[in-house]
């Protein structure tokens, strides 16, 4: 092997152990900076010690020993630090058997850490922003350029982003833990909301030439499965991870040969991963077991209808709209509302669909919504009124920000002949 | 990106002997590791041993059915699990912490998966 390769090999490892080993020493040290320095250091005695001494048995154990270990030294060298350090060294010391680091690596202690560290990094005193870019930064390691180039924000921007954030834990004084009782249910449901805006800018990117950016999915999953190990009991959650996994199984049918949005309708199905819809199933099945009707497992529900559909027109829409008029009880926002009109059009005719958008029209957050006029478009077209139709799929061209959703709204505005 | 993980037969998985209780308890820890770094198992199961087995051997439009036991038991296939990784290296990683009972050789072999894949041209082009 390479000294190239052998980096690689070692990089690989440490990615694997990153989350845990930052969730363990910011525990121990209480500031995300100093957690990240280390397990840098770390990695960096590893570059070095590895390819001559190989791989050790628990690489996790070994870089988690290594990062104490120059956090000892750190905190000797600069007596300046704050007196709590003084307490930590000690801890430290006291935790040096490497046997015994070894024996916790893979303990659940080590989950709860993690746990831990997911919970602060979604902590709600964090912006929606800070919150996706502090989660994929120390949670999933990303770095800050391609967690910039995922948002296709700049580097600049995320990085500052990122400090704040830090920066308002540390006054916050949050210690890294798991919040226990009636704050856990609330604190979770700010880590679900990151984990979905993160799949969701992937899914349905906001700006820009592309539909999808898939890195973003497949971390917003990778998230949503470390979380479903250490909490095996939440429903909601295994809503979220079906939800996901049906969405991402249509990523492949979902843009067209030119990169165009091709809609739901119109998707080859053949394309749908059906591995990915098998397990999304699976999940709905365990959230629904564990009486999951929250808003994550009545989306993953109504993404399972058309995941079940092998033909467009197999689709049951009447299921959908009932599972609509249940979400918008437990999510009620205007746009639930949108998509409950669609499905009652699907199922109950354009009209049905028009009579619930003429409910909503009004309201102040859809005014500038584009899907709201594409839907107005689509019902007008189905229902004959054709001179409306492409009057309102114009209106909704202008209002999206998305260059290819604009050009497929065009292109049905000039289907109204 | 999918990796399929194929895992050779040994002797012993040819005799159809099963797995020692630490065995599996140390596949089952395994598992749970994997899982709680986030990789994604898509799909994976235990094949039943070659005399089981069927082959269908092709010669132009002819074909013929090969019943097992088959020879080459190093060649032969155990079970196999699809996993969703970063990225080889990643894959590689975690199949050298694969739980090799300590006296026995057997072999895993990982190959990627043909899978649908976005272009990545436009962020090259706008130059990001």
């Amino acid at each position: 092997m390479g000294a190239g390769e052998t980096r690689q090999a070692i990089e690989a490892v440490f990615r694997i152990e990153r989350a845990r080993l930052i969730a363990g020493l910011a525990r121990l040290v209480r500031d995300f900076d100093l957690a990240e320095e280390l397990a840098q250091d770390a990695l960096v005695v590893a570059l070095t010690e590895w390819p001559s001494a190989g791989v050790p048995a628990k690489p996790g154990a070994w870089l988690m020993t290594a990062a104490k270990r120059r956090g000892i030294d750190a905190i000797r060298r600069n007596k300046m630090r704050a007196r709590k350090h003084d307490g930590i060294a000690m801890e430290l010391d006291g935790a040096f058997d490497p046997a015994e680091a070894v024996e916790a690596a893979l303990t659940d202690d080590l989950g709860d850490e993690l746990l831990g560290l997911i919970f602060t990094a979604c902590h709600p005193v964090l912006s929606a922003d800070s919150r996706t870019a502090l989660t994929l930064r120390v949670v999933g390691g990303l770095t800050t350029d391609e967690i910039a180039r995922a948002f296709l924000s700049s580097e600049a921007t995320i990085a500052q982003r990122i400090v704040r954030a830090k920066k308002t834990i540390a006054k916050a004084g949050l210690g890294f833990e798991v919040p226990r009782g009636a704050a856990r249910a609330a604190r979770l449901s700010s880590v679900l909301e990151v984990i979905y805006l993160i799949f969701n800018e992937g899914y349905a990117a906001t700006a820009g030439d592309d539909l999808v950016r898939p890195t973003l999915c497949q971390e917003a999953q990778r998230l949503g499965r470390m979380l479903a190990r250490l909490m095996p009991d939440d429903a909601e959650l295994f809503g979220l991870l079906a939800l996901m996994d049906i969405q991402a199984s249509r990523l492949p049918a979902r843009t067209g040969p030119q990169g165009a949005l091709v809609a739901l309708t119109e998707q080859n199905r053949a394309h749908w991963d059906q591995p990915l819809i098998r397990r999304g199933l699976a999940a709905l099945a365990r959230a629904e077991a564990l009486g999951g009707d929250g808003p994550y497992a009545l989306q993953a529900a109504l993404a399972a209808c058309h995941a079940r559909a092998r033909r467009p027109e197999d689709t049951d829409w009447p299921r959908i709209a009932t599972l609509y008029d249940r979400l918008r009880w437990v999510m009620p926002t205007p746009v639930v509302d949108l998509n409950r009109a669609v499905a009652h059009s699907m199922a109950f005719g354009p009209d049905a669909g028009l009579r619930l958008l003429d409910e909503i029209a009004d309201t102040a957050a859809l005014l500038n919504y584009a899907p709201l006029p594409a839907a107005r478009g689509d019902f007008l077209f189905r229902a004959g009124r054709l001179a409306e139709a492409r009057a309102a799929f114009e209106a909704a061209a202008k209002l999206t920000r998305n260059a290819r959703e604009a050009a497929y709204l065009l292109a049905r505005a000039g289907a109204c002949d | 990106m999918r990796v399929m993980v194929i895992v050779k037969a040994t002797e012993d998985t040819e005799k159809g002997i099963p797995p020692t209780p630490e065995a599996m308890e140390a596949m089952h820890r395994y598992g749970e590791a994997m899982a709680a770094s986030g990789i994604g198992l898509v799909d994976g199961a235990g094949l039943m041993n070659s005399s089981h087995g069927k082959r269908v051997a092709f010669d132009g439009a002819s074909c013929r059915v090969i019943d097992g036991p088959f020879a080459e038991t190093r060649e032969l296939i155990a079970g196999y699990s699809v996993w969703e990784v970063k990225d080889m290296d990643e894959a590689l990683a975690w199949a050298k912490r694969w739980p090799n009972p300590e006296s026995g050789r057997s072999e895993i072999e990982l190959r990627p998966l043909f899978t649908w894949q976005p272009s990545e041209e436009s962020f090259a082009e706008r130059g990001l």
